[in-house]
């Protein structure tokens, strides 16, 4: 992390004279919000996989890969129709968090840097956003994993 | 004339013969809609890129202002223009097409008046005999350059603003018809640690407190000189706090005539937060609404003190604070 940086006093008493004059974000409305628009959107979830589950035959732990293929492209649709930032900007985490999220990351940015061309532009920027997440998510899946092969290893579980 | 340490006066009397403003159609959705000069209804103004887009509307803004001030293209001896995107592409490239000799500025949102009153001093000095000066913002191309993409879904905070998508500019000239201009006050750059992108506000209150102040102790004259005294971007964050740096400052500035271009643009029920902001924001204010309010006759003298914040992508994500800088331009009739 970076260093804190230090402040005058001058630089300290405009910062406190700034914050008392802010609208604050509006934390608990915000996580209420995220709440009930996270929770439809895991309900969409639910009853996509009962649906995959009751109607194609597939058993509950299969039924995962076609439930999220679905959100994502409703994800996907969404962003480019250009609606995805308004429910977002209601829904904050609630629209963020999912897989839908993620999904939007991606298209989002592949619509953005869609003028510099297909290589340089929607190939080179497409992970803009979600780069770090999948870095950082295989990243951590390997600490994990090397965390359960030493505990195996010395006995452990 | 230099008077006290950074203000200019321009004893000479450059005339803003015309001026003209483009937006685009959150603009035209907006409170000032009928001082526009030209509206487009699709932010991609028929272009393949937003940064395309913005360098028509700067185009757009310094045809008509030339059209409209009768001056020939060929008589116009320097364009003076700065923009919020990378090396000022969109004022470079529209010098290209315009082919008038130019000069570049950066002021980030301040470039407007930056411009305007180089042109003064350019025009006071018989260094010119006719200048145009402008500016522009997109508000796509700046979210897409300084945040994050258009359509990624992030939740705004309510300290946030909204780039405008339009451009202004004016003729200047030594002789002719329409207000003039006849002080200007650069400002010094003012950083008082603000790190927060989303709260732009914030962070250029003191650059436009100071500039405002040295000006009316440089010019030895009281705030209610002017009919109008007219921030550039503060929106609805700076402009409170700025309001309250004057009140401990000790300093009288009358409620009734301290406003701020990006709160006069658009209308309330608009989804834009504390505000508007952006290059384009005092450019098209002062260039489209304030200017023609004074051909009317509602205002006789006004002060512009654009602000802008002069940050940049990479500075902010080397966790640097945010520098910011205000231009004050005294216009009379």
């Amino acid at each position: 992390m970076a260093k804190k940086k230090q402040f005058t006093k001058e630089q300290q008493k405009y910062q406190e004279f700034a914050k008392q004059r802010e609208p604050k974000r509006k934390v608990f409305k915000n996580c209420i919000r995220a709440f009930i628009s996270g929770g439809i959107i895991c309900t969409i979830g639910q009853a996509l996989q009962f649906f995959y589950i009751n109607s194609f035959g597939f058993t509950e732990k299969t039924a995962g890969d076609p439930t999220v293929a679905t959100l994502i492209l409703a994800s996907v649709l969404l962003t480019g129709f250009g609606v995805y930032d308004h429910i977002a900007q209601w829904a904050g985490a609630g629209t963020a968090v999912p897989v839908t999220g993620f999904a939007n990351t991606m298209a989002s940015a592949s619509i953005e840097h869609r003028s510099e061309g297909y290589v340089l532009g929607v190939g080179g920027n497409m992970f803009k956003l979600a780069g770090s997440v999948i870095a950082f998510g295989v990243f951590s899946a390997f600490v994990v994993a090397l965390l359960k092969i030493t505990f195996k290893a010395i006995g452990g579980m | 004339m230099l008077k006290g340490k950074q203000t200019w006066i321009f004893e000479n009397k450059p005339v803003i013969i015309a001026s003209a403003a483009v937006g685009g159609p959150f603009e035209a959705a907006g409170k000032l809609a009928q001082d526009f000069d030209i509206l487009h209804d699709d932010i991609w103004l028929g272009q393949d890129s937003f940064e395309k887009a913005e360098k028509i509307l700067l185009k757009e803004a310094a045809e008509k202002a030339i059209e409209k001030s009768g001056v020939k293209k060929e008589d116009i001896n320097f364009f003076i223009s700065g923009d919020l995107l990378n090396q000022i592409i969109s004022s470079s490239f529209t010098a290209r097409d315009l082919g008038i000799p130019y000069l570049g500025v950066f002021g980030a949102c301040s470039s407007a008046m930056e411009g305007l009153a180089i042109a003064a001093n350019l025009i006071n000095s018989k260094s010119a005999i006719h200048t145009v000066s402008g500016a522009s913002s997109h508000n796509a191309a700046a979210e897409k350059q300084f945040r994050y993409p258009t359509e990624y879904g992030s939740q705004k905070p309510p300290t946030a603003q909204w780039t405008v998508t339009g451009a202004g500019a004016a003729v200047l000239g030594q002789q002719g018809k329409g207000p003039k201009v006849t002080s200007a006050t650069m400002g010094k750059v003012i950083d008082m640690g603000i790190s927060d992108p989303f709260n732009m506000g914030a962070a250029m209150a003191p650059a436009a407190v100071d500039t405002i102040e040295t000006h009316f102790k440089n010019m030895n004259l009281d705030p209610t000189y002017y009919d109008l005294i007219a921030t550039g971007d503060l929106g609805q964050v700076g402009h409170t706090i700025a309001k309250d740096m004057f009140k401990e400052h000790g300093f009288k500035m009358p409620d009734s005539i301290f406003t701020d271009c990006g709160l006069l643009i658009f209308k309330k029920e608009q989804p834009v937060m504390a505000g508007g902001s952006g290059c384009g924001c005092s450019a098209t204010v002062t260039f489209g609404h304030l200017l023609n309010r004074m051909r009317k006759g509602e205002l006789k003298k006004i002060l512009v003190i654009a602000t802008g914040a002069l940050l940049s992508p990479l500075s902010y994500q080397q966790k640097e604070s945010i520098p910011c800088i205000a231009h004050a331009v005294s216009i009379e009739i």
